[in-house]
């Protein structure tokens, strides 16, 4: 609208702003509250107990494979939708969006049937073989990768479609091979989007609950350590856990932040300072020719 | 990736369709089903209206913070559901500081649905919004518009794909929310409990087909909307070219 | 020959790109491959650097056949229309790329790279990035890239396309003297007929994938092979079967001979050369081209009744079949 009326406009504003802080601010400024509200002990006692430490621990280990195999696999799927035709490319531009659009639970509850001890596709011969899956921690794993899998794809798609393929045309044309094309032009190119949707996938990975609550033996997650500690009456406990979990959270959203004005300020950022999008937003991105 | 949920359809028709169609009939299963359905498209309403004006108001609208209330929209999505579970409760829990309890009702359920999925709408009005051309407000207005008219008929019908696009994911990702609902909703059968809740429910208690059938009923909620909106991502860009 | 293409076709999917085109382009020449958007030009000059495959034909570069060569091998400059600047690297950088993929000594990589810069004028600007220059230095960056590993073939597709028009000229005229300096044969692709005529010493003329004519710019212009040549090389005007270029008609105010009954519609002045635009009796529209002195002459004004008189005309006969020139005597008196 052109001109709303100045009182227009406060009134507007103040809607989304008390709809905000009933919703968000004030619940997770609430979270500071609980945590401290007995003091400082229990809260800190809870998460450096073995068992708050052992779930950081494991968290670490999902993320620290998680996010690397789906970066690489994110960026050579991202090559592939973007740079070739082939048939069945918009049925594979569809499914990297599954892991986004159905429950998580499902999917801890796909791979239990794939892979559980008993009663299951895989899961016995895997057994007999030394590997437990389900109930242990390759299977949380496994949940996570699920869960962050299209992350780095769908950042780097609209990079790559940006850049187009001048860039490494002349690359080629002065020699270099397609490795060191990748190498030297392509990847330097996309380095944000990549950076952004690792970003991504790690907040992701951190904080999945649902599939890996499924699949998960007696080690337990960060996530799963707070429900835990809640459903054990140990509200000071989880309060922490989750506080420790929120304020990951928002490294995440810092980090992305920070990030947005570095690829902005960046030497061959565009003219026209166009934003990343918002973490939020998957909207499905329809297959374009190559 | 696709194994994992072929057996998931495998596994709901093994004992055959009449077990498969038992299993969804079950009566705290369509309770589940049902209260997830009601509350989902409840919360689309709820973001499209807010979403629009949120997004609205951080794109046209100036005022001290703005920055900061941008960045929070994005919150909900860096934060690990079972957080906003125990977030959500610490404020409208039981000894909830101002006296609004929501806890283990329905009202929780919504509530949880309208946090995890605030950013949706908003983030993808946003970039239309701030590319849609101000001149034809501009326009529109000089040929003696009013302000609601040329809301409804200048700037809405730019922004109604993005509104969809939106609404629709967030449509998704609500039927198949889990961690936020664990903690505050008190998931009580035929009252509070969601269908991936009561899929949680069904594997802990060894049933796993019955946890497979009602998985595949949003699973086919969740591809047929994701394929629809791929559809519908695909004729935008095409009618947009033309 | 330099380059030589013979018998080529490509097609993307039902579209025929290219159609059974075959050129020559001799040592050390200066080359425009001239047509309108979707004449196929751009990918001939493709095919020739190997970024697209030839479906069937074959493409010589010094002689050997190449068709089946990579691009990677075949030591061709190309430049792009949009620059395709490697954005994350300097002006240094972005020169020094291909001789460090040969693995050629830093020593002489900076040496190479500073007698480059200085060739293309952008001294002082080596550590810079592609975005903080204009698109004319952008391109001067590019070309001296693509010169940088002595390529035995220059291409240039639409290289001045992306500019402003008083750029452009600028950088016509470098490219001009560049080439005196550096003698490397040279293709480049245009949709400028001006541009075409103002550098190439050899204009190919391509239309629906089909080389229309080739030949010298004055060859072109006086002698064009097909209707589409004698329109799309400088104006020219339909006279019932005839053509007739703009320059060739007399006005006059008597009728004489062979004239035509025309309205002036607009009298429009650019200087030395005058505009006249006439329209005739069946309603049909064009200009004449005279001069300042020759408007004034015959004291021309707008909604006159005047008689004009084509001094020139051609006649195509079908496809291609040659043309005939018909040169009309001016009748005295």
């Amino acid at each position: 609208m052109s001109a709303p009326s100045l009182r227009a406009r406060i009134g507007l504003r103040s809607i989304v702003l008390i709809y905000l802080a009933a919703l968000i601010i004030v619940p997770v400024g609430m979270i500071f509250y609980r945590t401290f509200e007995h003091g400082l002990s229990q809260p800190i006692d809870a998460v450096t107990s073995s068992d708050g430490q052992n779930a950081f621990w494991l968290t670490i280990v999902c993320v620290g494979i998680a996010v690397p195999l789906n970066t690489i696999f994110g960026v050579m799927t991202a090559m592939v939708l973007v740079r070739q035709d082939f048939r069945g490319k918009a049925v594979l531009n569809a499914a990297i969006d599954v892991p986004f659009a159905i429950s998580p639970v499902v999917i801890g509850l796909a791979l239990f049937l794939v892979y559980a001890p008993r009663n299951s596709w895989f899961g016995g011969w895997l057994m007999d073989n030394g590997v437990q899956v389900i109930f242990s921690t390759p299977g949380m794993v496994l949940a996570t990768i699920f869960v962050s899998l299209p992350f780095v794809v769908r950042e780097v798609m609209p990079v790559l479609q940006e850049i187009g393929t001048d860039q490494e045309e002349a690359a080629e044309t002065l020699g270099a091979s397609p490795w060191q094309t990748f190498w030297k032009v392509t990847l330097p190119a996309i380095r944000w989007g990549v950076t952004y949707g690792v970003v991504l996938a790690t907040a992701r990975a951190l904080g999945e609950f649902g599939a890996v609550s499924v699949v998960a033996g007696s080690k337990l997650t960060m996530p799963l350590f707070v429900r835990k500690q809640f459903e054990g009456f140990d509200l000071a406990g989880a309060y922490a856990a989750a506080l420790v979990l929120a304020l990951l959270a928002m490294a995440v959203l810092l980090s992305m932040s920070y990030l947005q004005k570095r690829s902005a300020r960046s030497p061959d950022a565009d003219e026209e300072d166009h934003e990343l999008p918002g973490p939020g937003v998957f909207v499905p991105q329809p297959v374009k020719e190559a | 990736m696709l194994l994992p949920l072929a057996a998931v359809f495998s596994r709901s028709f093994s004992d055959g369709i009449g077990h498969f169609w038992s299993a969804i009939t079950d009566k705290e299963a369509v309770a589940a089903i049902k209260l997830t359905l009601i509350s989902s498209l409840i919360v689309v309403v709820i973001n499209a209206v807010m979403g629009t004006l949120i997004a609205w108001v951080l794109v046209r609208d100036d005022f001290r913070g703005k920055r900061f209330v941008n960045s929070v929209i994005d919150l909900p999505f860096a934060l690990p559901t079972i957080v906003a579970s125990l977030v959500l409760l610490a404020l409208y829990g039981p000894n909830s500081p101002i006296g609004i309890h929501l806890a283990y009702t329905k009202a929780a359920v919504v509530a949880a649905l309208l946090f995890v999925t605030l950013p949706f709408v908003v983030r993808s009005v946003q970039p239309v919004l701030l590319e849609v051309d101000k001149e034809m407000e501009e326009a529109a207005a000089s040929l003696g518009a009013p302000n609601h008219r040329i809301f409804r008929s200048i700037l809405l019908p730019n922004l109604t794909p993005a509104i969809i696009a939106g609404c629709g994911l967030a449509f998704a990702r609500a039927v198949g929310e889990f961690g936020s609902l664990v903690l505050l909703t008190g998931n009580v059968p035929f009252k509070t409990e969601a269908a991936s809740v009561y899929i949680y429910g069904r594997v802990q208690t060894s049933d796993y087909s019955g946890a497979a059938a009602v998985s595949v009923l949003l699973l086919a909620v969740a591809v047929g909307l994701l394929f629809a909106l791929n559809l519908f991502a695909g004729w935008r860009s095409r009618h947009e070219r033309s | 020959m330099a380059i030589a293409v013979k018998n080529v076709t490509k097609r993307f999917g039902d579209f025929v790109a290219l159609d059974d085109v075959s050129i020559e382009v001799p040592d050390g020449g200066l080359t425009a491959l001239l047509g309108p958007s979707g004449s196929g030009k751009s990918t001939l000059l493709r095919v020739i650097a190997g970024l697209e495959q030839p479906d069937e034909g074959q493409v010589l570069i010094s002689g050997q056949d190449n068709t089946e060569t990579r691009v990677q091998d075949r030591n061709v400059g190309f430049v792009f229309q949009h620059y395709a600047a490697f954005k994350h690297m300097t002006v240094f950088d972005n020169i020094a790329f291909g001789l460090k993929i040969k693995g050629e000594g830093s020593g002489t990589i900076r040496e190479r790279v500073k007698k480059l810069i200085d060739l293309v004028h952008l001294t002082g600007f080596e550590k810079r990035y592609p975005n903080q220059l204009s698109g004319g230095q952008r391109q001067r960056m590019a070309l001296a890239r693509a010169l940088a590993v002595e390529p035995r073939v220059l291409l240039l597709d639409e290289p001045f396309g992306a500019l402003d028009a008083k750029v452009r000229e600028e950088l016509r005229t470098w490219l001009r003297r560049l080439h005196d300096d550096v003698h490397v044969t040279t293709i480049f692709v245009t949709h400028d007929q001006e541009e075409a005529m103002d550098v190439a010493e050899q204009i190919i003329v391509m239309n629906h994938g089909k080389v229309e004519q080739s030949g010298g710019p004055r060859d072109l212009y006086e002698d064009p092979a097909s209707e589409f040549v004698m329109s799309f090389v400088g104006p020219a005007h339909r006279l019932g079967e005839a053509w007739v270029r703009p320059h060739d008609i007399d006005i006059r105010h008597e009728p004489n001979g062979k004239t035509i009954e025309a309205m002036v519609q607009r009298i429009v002045h650019l200087g030395f050369e005058v505009r006249v635009e006439v329209t005739l009796t069946d309603g049909e529209q064009f200009s004449v081209q005279l001069t300042r002195d020759e408007v004034d002459e015959l004291e021309l004004k707008e909604g006159q009744i005047v008689f004009v008189r084509p001094r020139s005309t051609r006649v195509f006969g079908p496809d291609g079949t040659g043309s005939k020139v018909t040169n009309e005597p001016e009748v005295a008196g």
